[in-house]
């Protein structure tokens, strides 16, 4: 019987794997495709990740893709930490007044959200990576808070206030006591953020001016004429690099057996 | 947690690797002087050429991209971007001019102006009087491509469409004017009818014609046919060459009752602050290298007499590349309909793909 | 002491300064901007219209229909699919492992669009799928281009969305508990029906919220899988944005859309509020 069930149980998982992976492996095929076109199998070549290297658009958007992710969920934590220390100081009242609005660009569709905020700045400020990045920030924080928050929660706010008494100041209590134990929660909010700005396709789509392309725009508008095989090579890198990140941070964290769950692990 | 910090290092190293190389490929350029904002249908220009232009002027590009020439309106009309040139399509171009939307092409600062023959100005005349606004960049026709090997006599005629013996395998236009397009020339009427009732008529055979259809796309249907999804499909002469390079078994046909004729050109905005600059850009595409260049790209059929000189004889003769006289004597271009009209049309268009 | 606790939080409280002003100027502000167009004709004068059009036009109300119809079936075979996958990673014990959880995110960081394609190129009809189902000797499918594709688009890109939150809540509850159960004699279905489940139910609806949502408002997907035919509500606004150059309309089906996924979703919210946690992450 419980064979039976191992048995099951396995081929269940590999059958959802396969599911879950059988469009990766068709990309990473297709980035070693001769043919430009992506119907037609015209033998095994290495060129598009040479090519890739020289490939000035593509190298620009990933520049900007990359910087884009970085800075807004840098700029999301920077916002977002002191935001949740502060909404969970607050009354009760005001407590859940600040963490409906935090939810509203989590719950709200991406149309909605994206279009809200082009039709907003198209007021006062002129398309460009600044509005991109505006709107990234956004829909960052909330993720950033809510990752944060309960941290903050589970926090003994007393160790701080007795260093506090014992003569400490504000910026070292803060430093020394506090960021450590919300460190967890920082990271792990700090990857969703992230996450979801290298992600984005659809708030980019509408937020963004003339000449910025992210990875994303740049494929859905190659979608017509047939994406660049160099685009498959450079997400196969992607794919195997961030693969291999994660590969290793899990083999260090199996290694070391922590005692609690790896906070990572829920990224 | 030491090893999450270990992986934000790893991540910032990356990111200021790739910064540090985004500055050295800064480095070197010529200084910037000025920048122009270009809208144009989506990998239209060959991306090389832009930063040769940028090099060789020190006149920077935003470039834009629209699938449609409505889609192009709307981002020029919403004004959140402000464009200094546009490319689009015979009917738009006409539409705009008609708006006022234009400045006049100052043509004695074009140094190339005329490698583009002179039977694409005398065409492009027929939506622009006098040649004041536009310059013709691509051309093609509308047309059926379709696999020699899956149909059972030689394709000729719109009907095929219709008739029900391709159901299911069948791609048409996702545009409303090339959709419409097809049923008025299958039904005898002009492409430019003005008649609400012929319009009504196209409708309802599109419509009934609907289930039969495989899907409504762009220029992704080329990639449809080549791989055997689909037996034909409505294109732009350009795909066709394209997929025919793909699969030898694929032929392009411009059915006999006569089709579009398809002019795509450029043009300059009234927001457009320094007519000079605009003019150098369009210049530039006119230039014989350039234009070969953006040929080779995209394989439409080119207007510069040049470049055609440059083709090797096959490509010369081949109809998709090159349309010919005979080819193209039932065509008709794409005029700009009267409001009213337009208004139908958008309404039926928008009823029949929701149907 | 207890008046300086209350000071010192009313002074914390200033830290969420920035926060709050972001929350007007990004969060607030755009959707009165929107709300604005929603309520004016292109003329600018005042009008509902644009709100109640989603109902009155058969285009919209076809187009809501479908995307409800997307998301409700996405969202059931997300769940279908998930507590299976996460209790045969429980059964095999690869739930204290991160590696269980890597086969699960992985997939996400490949391209969102791309990975759709990808599953063009396997449904259509002469694609992999048909391939494979021609070579073993049963018959081609024809699904290109049909809602289910557009289904099976929604799913793949939403699972990982579905099956987090349920195996970070399953993986959490006390093993002792399900020992219990077992020793009162409760069946393994029992055991599921009883504990597991209902101890799973925040990362079902936070699982909900995220698949939901997306399925109900993408056009991405039914652009790519739909080949033109099927329009969900997310096209047309998208269209009136993009191709009408529509923004009244556009901005009166957006923010009815948004009360829409609101109202729908309003229910897991305040369970998300008082648990004071969320599941997710």
């Amino acid at each position: 019987m419980k064979r039976l069930k191992d048995f099951a149980s396995g081929i269940y998982i590999g059958l959802i794997g396969l599911f879950l992976y059988a469009p990766i492996l068709v990309l990473i095929i297709l980035s070693f495709n001769k043919s430009r076109s992506r119907v037609k199998w015209g033998g095994f070549t290495f060129d598009w990740y040479v090519k890739l290297f020289a490939n000035k658009q593509i190298k620009e958007a990933l520049i900007t893709t990359v910087i884009l992710a970085l800075a807004s969920a840098a700029i999301a934590v920077l916002i977002g930490v002191p935001g949740a220390l502060g909404i969970h100081a607050m009354s009760k009242r005001r407590y859940k007044v600040m963490m409906a609005f935090t939810n509203i660009p989590m719950l709200n569709a991406d149309i909605v959200t994206g279009i809200a905020l082009m039709l907003w700045f198209v007021h006062f400020i002129p398309l460009g990576f600044g509005s991109v990045l505006l709107a990234h920030i956004t829909f960052n924080i909330p993720y950033v808070i809510l990752s944060v928050m309960p941290r903050i929660q589970q926090m003994n706010i007393s160790v701080y206030e007795a260093t506090r008494d014992l003569g400490a100041g504000p910026v070292y209590g803060f430093f020394k006591v506090l960021l450590p134990e919300m460190m967890p929660g920082i990271i792990s909010g700090f990857f969703m953020a992230f996450t979801m700005s290298m992600d984005d396709f659809v708030i980019t789509y509408f937020t963004k001016g003339a000449g910025v392309n992210t990875l994303s725009t740049m494929i859905y508008g190659q979608i017509r004429k047939g994406i660049k095989p160099e685009m498959y090579a450079l997400s196969t890198l992607i794919f195997l690099a961030v693969s291999a990140i994660l590969l290793i941070s899990n083999g260090i964290s199996a290694a070391r057996k922590a005692p609690k769950q790896n906070d990572e692990e829920r990224i | 947690m030491s090893i999450s910090r270990k992986m934000i290092k790893t991540l910032l190293a990356a990111a200021c690797l790739m910064a540090v190389c985004a500055l050295f490929t800064g480095c070197g350029k010529k200084k910037i002087i000025g920048e122009l904002t270009v809208i144009n249908y989506g990998e239209y220009l060959d991306p090389d050429m832009l930063d040769l232009f940028t090099e060789e002027t020190g006149i920077k590009i935003n470039y834009e991209e629209a699938l449609t020439p409505e889609e192009m309106y709307t981002k020029y009309s919403s004004g959140a971007i402000k464009y200094d040139l546009v490319c689009t399509s015979d009917y738009m171009m006409q539409k705009m001019i008609k708006d006022g939307e234009f400045l006049q092409i100052p043509w004695d600062q074009m140094e190339y102006k005329d490698n583009i023959g002179k039977k694409y100005y005398e065409y492009a005349a027929m939506f622009d009087e006098g040649n004041k606004y536009c310059l013709p960049y691509f051309w093609g026709t509308l047309g059926i491509l379709y696999n020699t090997k899956k149909v059972s006599k030689p394709v000729d005629s719109w009907d095929v469409l219709f008739n029900g013996e391709y159901s299911g395998e069948i791609i048409m236009q996702n545009s409303m004017r090339d959709t419409f397009m097809v049923a008025l020339k299958y039904l005898g009427y002009s492409i430019n009818t003005t008649n609400p009732d012929e319009i009504r008529a196209a409708y309802d055979l599109l419509l009934k014609q609907k289930s039969q259809v495989q899907a409504y796309l762009v220029d992704e249907a080329r990639d449809e046919v080549v791989a055997g999804n689909a037996v034909m499909a409505v294109i732009y002469s350009g795909e066709a060459y394209l997929g025919h390079e793909y699969n030898n078994d694929l032929a392009y046909v411009i059915p006999k009752e006569g089709s579009n004729v398809w002019f795509d050109c450029w043009a300059i905005t009234k927001n457009c602050e320094n007519t000079e600059f605009a003019a150098k850009f369009l210049d530039f595409l006119c230039r014989e290298d350039v234009a070969a260049a953006n040929f080779e790209y995209i394989y439409y059929s080119t207007p510069n007499t040049k470049v055609i000189e440059g083709l090797d004889e096959e490509d010369r003769e081949n109809e998709s590349l090159v349309p010919s006289e005979d080819a193209t004597k039932n065509c008709e271009v794409c005029l700009q309909a009267p409001d009213d009209i337009t208004a139908l049309m958008n309404d039926l268009w928008k009823k029949l793909k929701s149907e | 002491m207890n008046e300086d606790k209350v000071r010192n939080g009313n002074r914390r409280s200033l830290l969420s300064g920035p926060y709050a002003l972001w929350i007007a100027g990004f969060t607030i502000l755009p959707l009165i901007v929107i709300m604005k167009y929603a309520l004016t004709d292109k003329t600018g004068a005042f009008t509902t219209a644009n709100l109640t059009a989603i109902f009155t036009d058969p285009i919209n109300r076809k187009a809501l229909w479908l995307s409800l119809k997307i998301a409700v079936g996405t969202t059931l075979i997300c769940i279908l699919l998930s507590y299976p996958m996460v209790l045969a990673m429980k059964h095999l014990g690869l739930g204290k492992k991160g590696f269980s959880l890597f086969i699960i995110i992985l997939p996400m960081w490949m391209n969102f669009i791309l990975r759709v394609l990808a599953w063009q190129m396997i449904l259509s009809n002469n694609g992999l799928l048909n391939l494979l189902l021609t070579t073993l000797g049963f018959e081609p499918v024809r699904i290109a281009n049909t809602e289910t594709a557009i289904m099976i688009g929604s799913v793949y890109d939403y699972l990982p969305y579905m099956m987090l939150p349920i195996f970070t809540a399953i993986m959490e509850i006390n093993e002792d508990l399900i020992e219990a159960a077992k020793d009162l004699g409760a069946g393994g279905f029992t055991v599921f029906r009883k504990v597991i489940f209902p101890l799973s139910i925040p990362g079902l609806l936070s699982g909900f919220v995220m698949v939901f949502v997306p399925s109900m408002t993408s056009f991405v997907i039914a652009d790519i899988l739909g080949g033109g035919k099927l329009q969900l509500i997310g096209n047309i606004i998208e269209q009136e944005f993009t191709t009408a150059n529509n923004w009244p309309a556009g901005s009166g089906l957006s923010v009815m859309l948004m009360l829409l996924v609101l109202i729908s979703t309003a229910f897991t919210m305040r369970r998300k509020t008082e648990g004071r946690e969320s599941a997710l992450w």
